[in-house]
C-alpha cells in the first residue's frame, strides 16, 4: 500500500510518492490525539499521542466456589490466566523530509477520526511557512510555541526517560559512540544549539533556563560561506567535501610561523594559528575540499571555544550539543569533540543526543499536553517501534545514510509507575546496570547476537503454543520473528542503535517485539504448571530443612536457592532439558550444581554474618516462577523471617520469560501461607511484603525502580539486598555497589559466559559484599 | 616606565624586529645627537643604512615606513633621536636577508634582536645567507615591554592610548585620547594573523589566557578568496563601502523583530553569512558587502571571546593591539561597541596608536638591556 493520496485529490507540487506501508509509519493514527509539529529547514518532525490497545495476561486466584474450570490441566489449577485488553499511552514521533509534508498531512487527514483534537502545536523555523497548509489540510488551528522552550522541554524529557540518550563521540575508537548513563539528576546542564547561529542555554530545572550567550558563527556560516567559497549548494555536500579536505593547505599553522612548535606556550606546530591565513599570503588556487575543511575547523573550534568559556563562567560540566550542524554528522561531532577537548584540556566532554532531532517536536508536544501531565509519568523507549540511531558514517554505511531521506520513528510508552533510583545505591551517578557493554566488546556482541538469533525459533514456537486457541497466532508469531530478526540484523551493523547494546537490551527488545504482536506472556501456562507442581513439594522441602543442624540448614537453604535458579527457561541449556524432560527434578538440579569452592564463593563470610545479629529488613529481587521461587526462595526467606528479619519480595510488574510476576507471586504467597504458619504469620504481621519492581524485563536496572518500592525500602530500613539470577545479578548489577550488605546469587547456565568468567556451565556465583564503613556513612 | 641607565651603550645601528605570520615589523632608532667626531668615525655602510631608512618612506614594492607614528626626540640610553616604524610582508623576508648580506650588515658588530615566530623560522637563513646571528626573544614578553614603554613615553607629547566616547551611539561615537594612571590588570588582545589574549597583572606577571585562529589573517584570507582582492588596504577599502546586513542573517530576519524571550535585538546578527545559504541572495551580493561581512564577523567574534575572557578573569580593561586594527576604524568602533553593549558598560575597550609595533619595540628595548647586562 502506498502512502500517496495525491492522485485522488488532484496533484500537489510537493507530493512525493511514498511506498512504505503507512501502518508502519503513522502507527495508531486512529487513536491519535494531540498533535505537534516541528518544521525545520529540511526536516519535519511530527508528534502525536495515541492510546494503544494490547493484550496483557492477567492472573486471578481461581474462584473455587464457582467450580467452573476454564483450564484443561489435570487436577485443581492454581489460578486463572486470562488475556485482557489493556489501554496504554504511547507517544509517536516521526521525522521526514519537508518534501513529504503535504502527502503526510493528507494521509493524516484521511485517517484521523478523533474529533476532539482542535489545535496542533507548532515550532521550528518553518512553522509559519506551512501554517496555512496545515490549517487547511487538517482543519486544526496552528498554535506556535517558542522554539527554544520546546527544545529545552524535549531535552529534559529524553534525558530523564531514555537511559542511554547521551553519548560521547570518538571517531577512531572501536565503537564510535560511548553512551553515558543518565544521572538521576539531569540538572544543571548546558545546551549548545548550533542552527544557523549558535545559542548557548543554561538549564537549571524543568522550567528554569536562560540563554547565557551565543554566536553568529554557526551552521549558517558554514553553509553560506561554504557555498560562496566552493560553489557547492547543499549542506551535506559541503560536509562531504570537508571530510575529504586538508585544512593545512589553507590555514596558517603555528609551524608555518615558527618553523616548529611555540614551545614555551605549549602550542604545537600543527595548531592553527590563523584560519585561512595561507589564502591571504599565498597567491594560488585552493581546492574546494581544503577550503571546506578549513571552514569546518574554523567554525567548530570557534563554537568549542565559546562553549568552554561559558561552561567555565557558569561552572557547568555537562555540555550537550544539538542543532542541524550536529544532527548526527560524524564530521561535525568529531571536530566539536576535538575542540572541546583542546580548550578544556579534557575536563569537559562534548555530549551528543540520540534523539537530538526530535527535541523540538517532543517539547512542542509536551507544551500541548500539559493537562495530561506527561512529566508526572515515567516513559520508556519502545524498541519495537523506534528506528534507532542510524549509522552516521557515510563511508561506513552509505546505504543507511540515504535512509534519513525517508522516515525515522521514535515511540515512547507511558509506564504505569514513576521510576526512581534504588535508595541503597552507593553512588547513583556512577551506577551502570549492565555488566558487559556489547557495543565495545565485539567478541561478546558476536556471541550474544548469535545466541538470540539461534533462540528465535524456540521463542516463536513458544509464542504460538501459548495461544493455541487463536489460529492467527501463527501469522503473528511469524511477524514477530521477522521484526526481531530485523532488529538483530540492524544491531549487528549498528550496535549503537538503541544506546549501549547489552544482553539486557537484547532481552528487552525481544519482549517489546512480542508485545507488539500481542504475545503478552508466552510463558503464562508453563509458569502456571510449574508453580502448581512446585507447590506440591513445598512442605516436604521445608520439613527436610527443619531437621538439619543450624549450619547444615543454612547451607542447604543456600544450595536450594541456587538449585532453584537452575530452572530458567531463559537459559538455552536449561530450556532444552526442560523441554525434553519436564520431570527434571529439584534434587537433580542440586547435583548439577558445582561443588564448593564455587566460582565466586563468599559463603563462609555469609555464614559468619548469619551468626551475628539478624538483619532488619531484606530486599529480595526474585527471578523465575516455579521451583525457583517456591522451593528455592521461600524456604530461604522463611529462615530469615524466623531470624527476625523482615522480607520484601520485589518481583516484576509485567511478564518477562518465566520470571514470576507480582500478581502471580501474590497468589503463590497466599497458597504457601495457607500451608505454612510461618509465612502466614509473617504476612499477617506485615513482616513479609510483596512489592512490584516496576519492570517487565528479565534484567534489573536499579536506577529505574517503582517509586512505591523505593519508599518501602526506605521506610523499613532495609539493610540487606539479595539479587538472584543471571539476568539480575550477572548480566546486570554484578558490579553494582550498594550502601548496605548484599548477596548476588546465580547459577551460570551458559557455557560461553561461564568460560568468560573462568568457570564451567552450572558454575555458582555466591557474592556477598559489605560496604566499608566510610562508604556506609556516605 | 623608567628606562635603565646604560653603562655600556650597544653599537649602532639600533634595531628591533618582530617577524610575524604576515608582517615583519621593524623599529629603528635614528640618533640625532651624533657628534662630528662620531660622524667621522661612522663607517660608511652604517651611514648608508641610516640614510636609506630615514630618507625613504617606502622600501621596494612592499616595505612601508609609518611616518605618522615616528617618535621624535626620544632619549634612550643617553642618546637622543627618533624612533622609526617600518613594516613589510613576511613573504619578503628572504629579500630582506639578502639586503642585509649585500650591505654587509654582519660587519657592524651589532646584535639583531628579533621576536615573533619568524625569529625561529628564519634564524638559520639569517645565519647561512647573511652571516647574522639573531637574538631570539619571546614575542609575548616583547609585546608587553614594548607596550608599556611606548605608553610611558607617550606619542610625541600626546597620549598613546585612546578609547571611544559613546561607543553604543554611532552618531556621537568619538575617539578620545586618554592617559591611564594604572594599566593593570589588563586583558591584552593582540590581533595579528591570529589572536592571542593575555591577562597582564604587572610588567613581569602575565599569562596567555587563550587565543583564536580567527584573526587578521582570516579576514584577509577570506576576503581574498571571496572578492579577489590582494591587500589588506584593498580589503578594508571595500569593507568600508559594503553593507553586511545583505550577507548576514539578523535576528529580525528570523523573528520579524526582537527575540524578546531572550532579550535579543532585531538588529543583532543571528547568523554570519546566513543569507548566503540562499542561491538568489548569493547571486545578488556585492564584493563590498562580502568584505564588510567578513570584517564584522571576525571583529565581533574577537570581541565576544575577549569579553568572555575579561569576565572569566575579572578584568575590566581590555586593550586591543595588533596590525589588524591598522586603519581599521570599522573594527575599533565595533569592538568598543561590543565591549560596552554586552557588558552593560562594565568593560572598556582601549586602543593604542602604535597598534602592531609593540613586539618590535620590545625587541629593540632588549637590545639595550642586553648591552647593559654585558
Amino acid at each position: 500500500m502506498a502512502l500517496c493520496g495525491g492522485a485522488d485529490r488532484g496533484s500537489h507540487s510537493m507530493d512525493k510518492s511514498i511506498t512504505l506501508p503507512p501502518d508502519e509509519i503513522f502507527r495508531n493514527l486512529e487513536n491519535a490525539k494531540r498533535f505537534a509539529i516541528d518544521i525545520g529547514g529540511s526536516l519535519t518532525k511530527l508528534a502525536y499521542y495515541s492510546t494503544v490497545q494490547h493484550q496483557v495476561a492477567k492472573v486471578r486466584s481461581f474462584d473455587h466456589s464457582a467450580k467452573v474450570s476454564l483450564q484443561e490441566t489435570d487436577g485443581d489449577p492454581l489460578y486463572e490466566i486470562s488475556v485482557q485488553e489493556e489501554i496504554t499511552a504511547r507517544l509517536h514521533f516521526i521525522k521526514f523530509e519537508n518534501a513529504y509534508i503535504e502527502t503526510c498531512l493528507d494521509f493524516i487527514k484521511d485517517h484521523l477520526v478523533n474529533t476532539e483534537t482542535k489545535v496542533i502545536k507548532a515550532t521550528g523555523g518553518g512553522a509559519h511557512k506551512f501554517k496555512d497548509l496545515i490549517e487547511k489540510k487538517l482543519k486544526l488551528k496552528v498554535d506556535k510555541e517558542d522554539e527554544m522552550t520546546c527544545l529545552i522541554k524535549g531535552c529534559n524529557f529524553v534525558l530523564k526517560n531514555i537511559p542511554h540518550e547521551a553519548f560521547v563521540y570518538a571517531k577512531h575508537a572501536d565503537s564510535e559512540f560511548r553512551f553515558q548513563n543518565t544521572h538521576p539528576d539531569i540538572f544543571p546542564y548546558m545546551l549548545i544549539n548550533i542552527g544557523s547561529g549558535v545559542s548557548i542555554v543554561k538549564v537549571e530545572a524543568e522550567d528554569k533556563f536562560e540563554r547565557i550567550g551565543g554566536s553568529s558563527i554557526g551552521g549558517g556560516t558554514f553553509w553560506g560561506l561554504g557555498a560562496l567559497l566552493t560553489k557547492t549548494k547543499r549542506f551535506d555536500e559541503l560536509l562531504q567535501l570537508a571530510s575529504k579536505g586538508q585544512h593545512t593547505n589553507v590555514d596558517m599553522l603555528v609551524k608555518d610561523i615558527y618553523g616548529g612548535a611555540y614551545g614555551s606556550l605549549g602550542l604545537t606546530g600543527d595548531l592553527i594559528a590563523s584560519s585561512f591565513g595561507k589564502s591571504a599570503t599565498t597567491d594560488k588556487e585552493f581546492s574546494k575540499e581544503d577550503m571546506a575543511k578549513s571552514l569546518l575547523h574554523m567554525i567548530s573550534n570557534d563554537i568549542g571555544q565559546l562553549a568552554c568559556l561559558y561552561a567555565k563562567l557558569h561552572n557547568l560540566t555537562r555540555v550537550y550539543f544539538g542543532g542541524f550542524f550536529i544532527r548526527g554528522h560524524p564530521v561535525t561531532m568529531h571536530t566539536i569533540t576535538y575542540s572541546i577537548n583542546f580548550f578544556t584540556k579534557g575536563e569537559v566532554q562534548a555530549l551528543f543526543l540520540r534523539h537530538e532531532g526530535y527535541l523540538g517536536a517532543i517539547g512542542a508536544f509536551l507544551k500541548g499536553a500539559e493537562e495530561d501531565n506527561p512529566n508526572q509519568y515515567s516513559w520508556e523507549e519502545n524498541y519495537a517501534g523506534s528506528s534507532g540511531l542510524m549509522s552516521v558514517s557515510p563511508e561506513l554505511n552509505p546505504v543507511q545514510r540515504a535512509r534519513s531521506g525517508t522516515f525515522d520513528m521514535l515511540e515512547m510508552d507511558r509506564l504505569e509507575r514513576q521510576l526512581v533510583n534504588l535508595p541503597l545505591l552507593q553512588d547513583a551517578t556512577s551506577y551502570i546496570p549492565d555488566t558487559v557493554d556489547l557495543t565495545e566488546d565485539a567478541l561478546a556482541r558476536e556471541y550474544w547476537l548469535y545466541c538470540f538469533e539461534e533462540a528465535l525459533d524456540g521463542v516463536v514456537k513458544r509464542a504460538i503454543a501459548s495461544q493455541k486457541d487463536q489460529p492467527e497466532a501463527v501469522e503473528r508469531a511469524e511477524k514477530f520473528r521477522q521484526k526481531y530478526r530485523h532488529k538483530l540484523q540492524t544491531l549487528r551493523h549498528q550496535p549503537f542503535a538503541y544506546g549501549s547494546l547489552t544482553v539486557r537490551s537484547l532481552l528487552d527488545t525481544r519482549e517489546h517485539c512480542l508485545n507488539e504482536f500481542n504475545f503478552p506472556d508466552p510463558y503464562s501456562k508453563i509458569k502456571q504448571k510449574e508453580n502448581d507442581m512446585a507447590l506440591k513439594y513445598y512442605l516436604k522441602v521445608v520439613k527436610s530443612v527443619e531437621e538439619l543442624s543450624w549450619e547444615q540448614r543454612q547451607f542447604t537453604l543456600a544450595k536450594g536457592l541456587l538449585a532453584g535458579n537452575v530452572f530458567d527457561w531463559g537459559a538455552k541449556a536449561v530450556s532444552d532439558v526442560l523441554e525434553s524432560d519436564p520431570e527434571f527434578g529439584f534434587e537433580q538440579a542440586k547435583q548439577q550444581l558445582q561443588e564448593r569452592p564455587w566460582l565466586v564463593d563468599a559463603y563462609n563470610q555469609w555464614i559468619e554474618r548469619l551468626k551475628g545479629p539478624p538483619h532488619k529488613c531484606a530486599l529480595f529481587f526474585v527471578d523465575n516462577s516455579g521451583i525457583d521461587i517456591i522451593l528455592g526462595v521461600f524456604p530461604f526467606i522463611r529462615e530469615l523471617l524466623i531470624r527476625g528479619t523482615e522480607v520484601v519480595l520485589a518481583s516484576n510488574s509485567g511478564p518477562a520469560l518465566n520470571d514470576v510476576t507480582n500478581s502471580e507471586l501474590q497468589i503463590l504467597t497466599e497458597r504457601i501461607a495457607a500451608m505454612d504458619p510461618v509465612i502466614h504469620a509473617a504476612l499477617r504481621e506485615d513482616r513479609l511484603a510483596l512489592v512490584q519492581n516496576g519492570s517487565s524485563s528479565p534484567c534489573l536496572d536499579l536506577s529505574r525502580l517503582d517509586k512505591v518500592l523505593a519508599t518501602v525500602i526506605r521506610e523499613r530500613g532495609t539493610d540487606l539486598v539479595i539479587i538472584e539470577g543471571m539476568g539480575r545479578a550477572i548480566h546486570t548489577n554484578y558490579y553494582a555497589m550498594l550502601s548496605c550488605e548484599s548477596l548476588k546469587l546465580a547459577v551460570i547456565k551458559n557455557s560461553w559466559l561461564a568460560e568468560r568468567l573462568g568457570g564451567k556451565i552450572f558454575s555458582v556465583v555466591f557474592k556477598y559484599e559489605v560496604p566499608s564503613k566510610a562508604q556506609e556513612q556516605h | 616606565m623608567k628606562l635603565r641607565r646604560c653603562s655600556r651603550k650597544p653599537a649602532f645601528p639600533w634595531f628591533g624586529m618582530d617577524i610575524g605570520g604576515t608582517l615583519v615589523k621593524l623599529v629603528y632608532f635614528e640618533p640625532k645627537d651624533i657628534t662630528e667626531e662620531e660622524e667621522l668615525e661612522e663607517v660608511e655602510n652604517l651611514k648608508s643604512i641610516r640614510r636609506y631608512l630615514t630618507s625613504n618612506t617606502a622600501y621596494g614594492k612592499t616595505g612601508v615606513r609609518d611616518v605618522h607614528l615616528e617618535l621624535h626626540n626620544l632619549t634612550i640610553c643617553g642618546r637622543t633621536g627618533n624612533l622609526h616604524f617600518i613594516r613589510f610582508p613576511t613573504a619578503a623576508m628572504h629579500r630582506f636577508i639578502q639586503m642585509g648580506r649585500d650591505k654587509h650588515f654582519s660587519s657592524l658588530h651589532t646584535t639583531l634582536c628579533a621576536t615573533g615566530g619568524g625569529a625561529y623560522k628564519f634564524e638559520n637563513d639569517f645565519r647561512t645567507m647573511a652571516d647574522l646571528e639573531l637574538l631570539k626573544l619571546d614575542e609575548l614578553d616583547c609585546l608587553i615591554q614594548g607596550l608599556l614603554y611606548i605608553d610611558s613615553v607617550g606619542f610625541n607629547d600626546h597620549p598613546e592610548c585612546y578609547y571611544f566616547e559613546n561607543p553604543s551611539d554611532t552618531q556621537n561615537c568619538i575617539k578620545e585620547p586618554c592617559c591611564l594612571d594604572n594599566l593593570f590588570p589588563m586583558l591584552l588582545v593582540n590581533i595579528g594573523s591570529g589572536v592571542s589574549i593575555l591577562a597582564v597583572y604587572t610588567k613581569d606577571n602575565y599569562k596567555r589566557v587563550t587565543g583564536t585562529s580567527l584573526g587578521g589573517g582570516t579576514f584577509l584570507g577570506l576576503c581574498c578568496l571571496l572578492t579577489g582582492c590582494e591587500t589588506f588596504e584593498e580589503a578594508l577599502e571595500m569593507a568600508s563601502k559594503g553593507d553586511s546586513t545583505n550577507v548576514d542573517k539578523l535576528v529580525k530576519d528570523i523573528y520579524g523583530g526582537d527575540y524578546q524571550r531572550f532579550g535579543l535585538q532585531g538588529s543583532a546578527v543571528a547568523s554570519s553569512f546566513g543569507h548566503m545559504m540562499s542561491k538568489e541572495k548569493r547571486d545578488s551580493i556585492s564584493k563590498e558587502d562580502l568584505a564588510r561581512a567578513t570584517l564584522v564577523t571576525i571583529t565581533n567574534n574577537i570581541g565576544s571571546i575577549a569579553r568572555m575572557c575579561a569576565v572569566n578573569e575579572k578584568i575590566e580593561r581590555v586593550v586591543f593591539v595588533g596590525n589588524f586594527l591598522r586603519i581599521n576604524t570599522v573594527s575599533t568602533k565595533l569592538l568598543a561597541y561590543a565591549m560596552d553593549f554586552w557588558s552593560k558598560g562594565q568593560l572598556r575597550a582601549l586602543f593604542l596608536e602604535h597598534e602592531g609595533y609593540f613586539g618590535a619595540v620590545g625587541a629593540f628595548l632588549d637590545l639595550l638591556k642586553s648591552a647593559d647586562d654585558a
